[in-house]
């Protein structure tokens, strides 16, 4: 009988060596005459332990990891395929404290499954929400995850029913669904491992939004950095339409919905929510002034859903185990769970799906395992680009979107960015004002004016020059761009600033350091 | 990566599929650049004409993202990230070694080897991430980078 054996095909994985380490398991297989079926599933979120080599026995999925190619023959000669003991052996996958201590919802065939197999994705509960949901009314689904208390997941924090009932109430002869897959924050991969893991599930989600609303066009909105993604949903999409799940009539009903990928061009504005929306139109990502809202006039002046990859996934968990189990989950306004992703100089990153209300603590040092370098934890950016960047004494704050405002900050898309004590953050001020000024659409004053004189004012506190009084013009100009600014790129460039201006002041004093 | 050398009836053949795509300018100017590596001068009237838009309209999409580029491709494009998630693990020092290494700087254009900076390739948690003629490298090193 063969054993089969889960590499995965993810690209983070593959960046490391996953191909090379897949290609090892079935040469040395031949060469011992051994019959193995290797599955590339997508990563199970656990990047710090890629390569993740499972093998099924009658034990379950015992896990490898971290695989190197040159480790392939001594697993052979330990008898992984039976499970056998070796250095790099992790247990039962599931039993991993790292995988044990999460809540997966959204994410809960991620890693598990092979990611185009529509038949594996059935047999782990896919589709039975859309399957709810086409028997249901557009209002009824709305209700549902309304119910849910589902928020968008993209940044913002808007709930997903109000936006969806606007474009439901709306009257046209076309509407849209389009989901934001233009995940540009530096410390977030969410959206890439859902797609290149799970495909299926934001395809449903998708569907589920397009059958609520009477939307029969969709996009993805992905981004070009993404390659191993684009290629996925693509593959995936076809596969969902010649099952009848996309297509004219979705799983046989008088729905109709046709599902297309819009790859980006390396704009950051084009996740804002506008811009993308002129980006799928062909156009310069600049920022539209709302109103109108997307859900009036969206894309070609339709009315638009848009939504994070990770809200739509959201959505067929919903519809399949009701909204109530969702809301059960998560504390205050932030409802059900968040998938957190741990980067930068960590040493064990990934992806972290659990509930709201966790302590940044716990998802840094029991989860994370504090630095890469083992040197001390100085400050944690939360909410990529436009977040802010904490100290190691604000530990305590508890990962939801209120008390993260709270705190000075937000929770933006979930990344978690740990430096260690090398960091300086006047320089990742001057960064994020540097970052501003090379990625702004220059619609509007503040952002693209500001960044750049906002980039210069930080240089001059650097080396010195009038640093009280170029303290305070910085904080006016940052005012300034978080008043007047159109969208959150110049609006929330400030966070990051001010935020390590309060939180790191021994940084703003002008000397030189270190 | 392969591209082929520019022409008129090339880049006509790439077109002529995308003609009922909606709001075709920027995926007319993706696909020039897949084939030719680059969209060349001439590209921007062709593409104007084909979708019935003015040369402003394609000269501002053309010039508006990152990606595109009006001169040809190098042999080789090494892009590296320097997003906040890999400069805590040494991004900042890596594009300093590779140009040193090189002798090149970056976003500078060359026709062997380009180093460019990249915002995110969503490896953030196998950082410094890069990206070599398309292939993501995770943990990159000059010599991971430079092979």
């Amino acid at each position: 009988m063969s054993t089969i054996i889960y590499v995965p095909s993810d690209s983070a994985a593959i960046s490391i060596g996953a191909d090379q380490v897949a290609a090892l398991i079935a040469q040395e297989a031949i060469k011992r005459s051994l019959d193995v079926t290797i599955i590339r599933n997508g990563t199970r979120g656990a990047l710090w332990l890629e390569t993740l080599v499972e093998v099924v026995t009658p034990q379950g999925r015992i896990a490898y990891g971290p695989v190197q190619p040159e480790d392939v023959s001594s697993l052979y000669e330990s008898d992984f395929l039976l499970g056998g003991a070796h250095p790099l052996a992790l247990g039962a996958t599931d039993e991993i404290a790292w995988f044990a201590g999460q809540d997966r919802v959204t994410y809960k065939r991620v890693g598990i499954i092979d990611p185009l197999s529509l038949q594996d994705y059935e047999s782990h509960g896919g589709l039975v929400g859309l399957r709810k949901a086409i028997t249901q009314s557009g209002s009824e689904i709305v209700a549902e995850v309304t119910a849910s208390g589902l928020r968008g997941r993209g940044g913002a924090g808007f709930p997903a029913g109000i936006k969806w009932k606007t474009v439901l109430d709306t009257q046209a002869d076309q509407k849209y669904v389009c989901c934001n897959a233009d995940e540009g924050d530096s410390g977030t991969f969410a959206d890439r491992i859902l797609i290149e893991a799970d495909p299926f599930t934001l395809i449903e989600g998708m569907t589920i939004a397009a059958v609520a609303v009477g939307a029969t066009e969709g996009f993805v909105y992905l981004r070009s950095e993404y390659p191993t993604a684009i290629t996925r949903l693509r593959d995936a999409i076809e596969i969902a339409k010649s099952a009848g799940v996309l297509g004219s009539s979705v799983l046989g009903s008088a729905h109709a919905f046709n599902l297309e990928v819009r790859v980006g061009a390396g704009s950051y504005v084009c996740g804002e929510e506008t811009a993308m929306l002129e980006s799928l139109e062909g156009k310069r990502g600049v920022v539209r002034s709302k109103p109108p809202l997307p859900a009036i006039a969206g894309l070609f002046g339709k009315p638009t859903i848009i939504n994070n990859v990770i809200t739509l996934a959201s959505v067929p968990a919903i519809l399949a185990d009701g909204a109530a189990a969702y809301a059960a989950r998560g504390t205050g306004r932030s409802l059900g769970t968040q998938v957190f992703q741990l980067a930068g100089n960590i040493a064990r990153g990934g992806i972290i799906e659990t509930a709201f209300g966790i302590t940044l603590e716990t998802l840094v040092k029991t989860f994370g395992g504090g630095t890469l370098s083992g040197k001390p934890l100085r400050a944690i950016q939360i909410g990529g680009p436009l977040g802010a960047y904490f100290n190691s004494s604000q530990l305590n704050v508890s990962m939801d979107y209120e008390s993260l405002a709270a705190a000075g900050g937000m929770l933006g898309h979930g990344g978690v960015v740990l430096f260690d004590d090398n960091v300086d953050l006047a320089q990742q001020a001057k960064f994020a004002m540097e970052f501003c000024a090379l990625e702004s659409c220059g619609k509007c004053t503040p952002c693209r004016l500001g960044s750049t004189r906002g980039a210069e004012t930080i240089e001059k506190i650097i080396s010195g020059v009038d640093v009280p009084a170029n303290k305070l013009l910085l904080l006016d100009l940052c005012e300034v761009m978080t008043d007047g600014s159109l969208c959150a790129m110049g609006g929330l460039t400030p966070l990051p600033v001010k935020s390590a201006m309060n939180n790191f002041p021994e940084d703003f004093t002008g000397g030189a350091k270190k | 990566m392969s591209y082929l050398s520019w022409s008129i009836e090339e880049a006509t053949r790439v077109l002529t599929p995308l003609k009922n795509v909606q709001g075709p300018v920027l995926i007319a100017l993706q696909a020039i650049q897949e084939r030719f590596g680059y969209v060349h001068d001439d590209a921007v009237a062709l593409i104007a004409e084909t979708f019935n838009v003015s040369r402003a309209d394609v000269h501002g999409v053309l010039t508006y993202y990152h990606d595109l580029r009006t001169t040809p491709s190098p042999d080789r494009c090494i892009q590296i990230c320097v997003a906040e998630a890999c400069q805590s693990v040494g991004s900042r020092d890596l594009v300093a070694a590779v140009e040193k290494k090189l002798g090149k700087k970056i976003d500078q254009t060359y026709s062997d080897v380009e180093i460019k900076s990249a915002y995110c390739f969503g490896n953030c948690a196998l950082g410094p991430a890069a990206m070599v003629d398309g292939q993501l490298i995770g943990r990159a090193s000059v010599e991971k980078v430079t092979a």
